[in-house]
């Protein structure tokens, strides 16, 4: 019997999930014995007429990472869609829209400005930019177009299943793919990870006292952790209240406080707003004038609560 | 040639049942008169209002939200009215960041006996907004989420 | 009247990119272009950021080399925040550095570009990728790779959080130190990596060294370009992946530079093309006179091969045997046959190897000491180090609180931007001749840019747009200028 044919696919990507698979070691021996890999751009030369030429739903499933920031990317998924039976967004950009989602708070005139114009190391006397069409000689080149903003892949296609981490762990990948071998997988949009907060499994939950009230919030600019209590009694902002577990807690393992790359847990439509909620919440104030200066001392909230979600959340992106 | 259209605000209140809304409710039984752009939806208590509440009005298409309470100390739940005193101003900051001009969301403290305040704070609030501009989201969200 | 084939995507690479081969009507190469379709945006998005998320941040550059720019982030914080890391803290992330250039050269060579040697460059499609090399080197070898590969990320784990996108570099040391009982396992992993670094010298000499037909193609004119070289050097102008001074030479080898990074954009310009969104680095001194080899060219290369030209050695004994060896087939040094590039990278693994050996056994390597508290007031912030893939350069401006105000970032591939364009022109000339252009051809044209091990994640990083205007405002908003297409 034929092995199913499972496909990665790459868009407004870092790479870091094309490793993460290979982070299977070797168990990825075991992976590829059971199936047929017929598109991996990092690791195998198949190429797009060849993804053409699949018949429509020929590859069981695609995992595919990144956001969706240009037009061939647009392109590209569609396609995949078309011919695969099941999509899993891989990893938060998929998922949520990643860091590279935190462009959608940016001006984008002066992002334009800022690398081919203003930056101290261009040298640019005819103010040169990229464009969609430029004629060089006798040849006509063309380069994709742009999206005005981050776009997760939730928002182009059809997504059956996601896979959160900035990037998946090993554990969950695996049980994934099995999930997938064996047809043994949950409700159509379910993420596949524990439906449970980080604090459930941290290892510093037990330093949790009774109640808990914030000063001030505290950088690790000029401070350090304490190896072993829970960042938030400290003072540094830690998203795991709001962050979904199953990742083993790795960023807390090396002494740095979580910054919510799983995203939120199911039923939680917007994290950011509801870790903002939560921490505040917690400010010891009593007066507007002492809650305006300790909400000063948390900086950029924007990119702490929406680190690798701004995509997602309900506001989604700048509004100028 | 048509008429300008003059810019109405759209304002989402959310008032709490023991104190603001109560004082609301005086505002209209006294006849003051106030702007008619505000609607509100009635809360338990000012805690109970989840920043959430508040992006998604204006994603929907608020232009401005007013989220109003007992005064410190005054809370029926003890409580519950801190909540939204240290949740307001991280949320403003972070709307801040999004270009969301602080203006448009303001939290107010009205107590049941205050229909006079929740009239001149609507007042206010629509002059305001009028000056600010229509916050229009779904329509720039429109322009900024083509895929083509 | 020409015609074009086009490779869409290139792929054994990190990141994507498309080449375009234009040939006349007798079917010789006219031109060819390498796009990069690429751009995120991050020297953007990271103003108003505080400056200790940088190192956070910075590494979704690229999740391959995430331990490069995590480092050069931190060392960029320990600049800006003028506060220097207590000798554990620099020994540690050094360690955890020596570790990820081991790990990272052998995913490029087994994983991406050397399966073009073990199978084949003109192999079917479906053979030529890690699951061919595993067929042709048998499991035992290939258990070895995937093991030496497995230890070196554990050991990142352990010391960095997380071996993809690590967490703990700060600014004046680091949040994690290293217990007794680490210690003592990863000089197992270290003493593996040695063992095995060498064995992929052996692999490399086998597989490719005897192989008449490869070392004719390694040698040849088509894959030959005369550039200058880049490195980071340390006092004694060996290669040093962690820290140093920039040094560049000239196609012969003279030194014509050596500066602090500090100074890099009096060395350092970039140039823009409409057709692609990479810029292209070049020796400011120099100028710009186009996609040209030779000395009175501002092109330059740095990684593997060309760190190893920009230096007068290697810092550990069996990497220095090696250096020599390799220099002594290649006729000479510098050598300029991009597909050594393969081999210079095989040396620099077995260096890191060694380098990881010295730093576990180094006293201070298990000390508590490990972070200075900033004390001043930060404004500006230069980091380098030494990418897998070339010269890595983190820039930061801040306020006095700290927060980003400006990012300039140089990427590794990015300095390599007008070489690899250059040599996947060059290599078509040679190598594609119509009118039946074979798969094998247009992989031998690939296999040009996969020499340099391109990472085009990090070489793009930044944003770009399609306007049809661009508009300056002044720091009031005010409209100071309009471009049009």
């Amino acid at each position: 019997m034929a092995k199913p044919k499972v496909a990665f696919y790459w868009c407004a990507s870092c790479g870091g999930c094309e490793e993460a698979v290979v982070d299977l070691h070797e168990a990825i021996l075991k992976v590829v014995d059971a199936v047929d890999i017929a598109l991996w751009p990092v690791a195998l030369d198949f190429k797009r007429k060849d993804v053409e030429a699949w018949g429509p739903g020929e590859v069981a499933v695609a995992f595919i990472n990144g956001a969706v920031r240009l037009s061939e990317q647009v392109e590209w998924v569609k396609l995949l869609r078309k011919k695969c039976a099941l999509i899993v967004a891989f990893g938060s950009c998929a998922h949520l829209g990643g860091v590279p989602g935190l462009s959608n708070a940016t001006n984008r005139e002066e992002t334009l400005a800022n690398k081919y114009l203003n930056s101290p190391s261009v040298e640019n006397p005819d103010n040169t930019i990229p464009k969609i069409e430029s004629q060089v000689g006798n040849y006509t080149e063309e380069l994709p177009v742009f999206l005005p903003c981050v776009r997760r892949l939730d928002e182009v296609i059809e997504v059956d299943y996601y896979l959160p981490g900035c990037p998946p762990v090993p554990d969950l990948i695996l049980q994934a793919v099995q999930a997938i071998l064996e047809g043994k997988l949950p409700e159509k949009g379910a993420v596949l990870a524990p439906d449970k907060s980080q604090c459930d499994t941290c290892p510093r939950k037990e330093s949790k006292p009774e109640t808990m009230t914030i000063d001030s919030f505290k950088r690790v600019a000029t401070s350090t952790p304490d190896p072993e209590k829970c960042f938030l009694v400290e003072g540094y902002v830690c998203m795991g209240p709001a962050t979904r577990s199953g990742c083993g807690e790795l960023c807390i393992r090396g002494n740095m406080p979580c910054r919510g790359c799983f995203g939120p847990t199911k039923e939680v439509k917007d994290g950011g707003m509801k870790m903002l909620s939560a921490l505040s919440s917690l400010i010891n104030a009593q007066t507007e004038e002492a809650a305006d200066q300790i909400a000063s001392t948390l900086i950029d909230p924007l990119g702490t609560f929406y680190r690798f979600s701004l995509p997602s959340s309900i506001i989604k992106h700048r509004l100028d | 040639m048509m008429p300008e259209e003059i810019f109405e605000p759209k304002i989402v209140g959310f008032l709490c049942q023991w104190c603001s809304y109560t004082g609301a409710d005086l505002a209209g039984t006294s006849r003051m008169q106030y702007p008619p752009n505000i609607s509100i939806s009635r809360v338990m208590c000012s805690g109970r209002v989840d920043p959430t509440f508040v992006v998604k009005a204006l994603a929907e298409g608020a232009d401005g939200v007013l989220i109003a309470g007992c005064h410190p100390g005054d809370c029926h739940y003890n409580e519950g009215n801190y909540r939204a005193l240290r949740r307001y101003p991280m949320l403003i900051n972070l709307l801040d960041q999004y270009g969301i001009e602080k203006e448009r969301v303001r939290l107010e403290w009205i107590s049941a006996s205050e229909g006079e305040k929740f009239a001149g704070v609507v007042e206010e609030m629509t002059a305001n907004l009028k000056e600010l501009g229509p916050l229009n989201w779904k329509g720039r969200s429109a322009e900024y989420c083509k895929t083509a | 009247m020409s015609y074009k084939i086009t490779i869409d995507p290139i792929t054994r690479l990190e990141g994507h990119g498309k080449i375009d081969i234009y040939l006349d009507e007798t079917g010789e190469v006219e031109r060819v272009f390498f796009q990069v379709p690429e751009l995120r945006g991050f020297e953007t998005f990271c103003i108003g950021r505080p400056s200790e998320e940088m190192p956070r941040i910075t590494p979704r550059i690229c999740g391959v080399c995430p331990t490069a720019h995590h480092m050069a982030s931190t060392k960029c914080l320990d600049d800006l925040w003028k506060v220097e890391p207590p000798p554990t803290a620099k020994k540690l992330r050094e360690l955890a550095y020596s570790t990820f250039m081991v790990e990272d050269h052998y995913i490029h060579f087994f994983f991406l570009g050397g399966p073009d040697f073990v199978v084949g460059p003109a192999a079917p499609a479906a053979e030529r990728n890690i699951l061919g090399v595993i067929a042709k080197v048998g499991l035992e070898t290939a258990s070895q790779v995937i093991r030496v590969r497995r230890e070196c990320r554990e050991m990142m784990q352990t010391m960095m959080g997380k071996v993809i996108h690590p967490v703990f570099g700060l600014p004046g040391g680091v949040s994690k130190g290293m217990t007794k009982e680490e210690c003592e396992k990863f000089k197992a992993t270290a003493d593996f990596a040695v063992e095995f670094a060498q064995a992929a010298l052996e692999i490399f000499n086998k597989v490719v060294l005897e192989n008449e037909k490869y070392v004719e193609l390694i040698l040849s004119e088509a894959y030959t370009h005369r550039t200058h070289s880049m490195g980071l050097v340390d006092e004694n102008n060996k290669v040093n992946f962690y820290d140093g001074k920039l040094r560049v030479v000239d196609p012969e080898g003279e030194e014509i530079a050596k500066f602090d990074v500090h100074e890099y954009t009096e060395y350092i310009a970039e140039h823009v093309e409409p057709w692609t969104y990479i810029t292209f680095p070049f020796l400011k001194k120099i100028g710009w006179k186009g996609f040209v080899d030779g000395p009175e060219s501002g092109v330059y290369r740095v990684a593997p091969l060309a760190r190893l030209n920009a230096a007068d050695g290697m810092s550990t004994p069996l990497a220095q045997e090696a250096y020599e060896k390799m220099y002594e087939t290649l006729g000479g040094k510098p050598a300029h046959c991009t597909l050594a590039f393969h081999w210079a990278r095989l040396i620099e693994a077995l260096n890191a190897a060694e380098r990881m050996k010295e730093l576990l056994n180094d006293p201070e390597i298990t000390g508590e000491h490990i972070r200075n508290l900033p004390t001043e007031t930060p404004s500006e912030g230069i980091g380098v180090v030494e990418a897998p893939r070339g010269t890595l350069i983190h820039h930061y401006q801040t306020d006095e609180q700290g927060i980003i105000t400006r990012v300039n970032l140089i990427v590794a591939t990015n300095h390599n931007a007008a070489p690899i364009a250059m040599s996947v022109e060059k290599a078509a000339k040679g190598m594609v001749h119509g009118p039946d252009v074979t798969h094998g051809m247009l992989n031998l044209v690939e296999m040009a840019f996969r020499a340099y091990d391109p990472c085009l994640a990090c070489a793009t990083h930044a944003l770009g747009q399609m306007p049809l205007e661009a508009r300056i405002f002044d720091h009031r908003r005010r409209l100071i200028r309009r471009l049009r297409k």
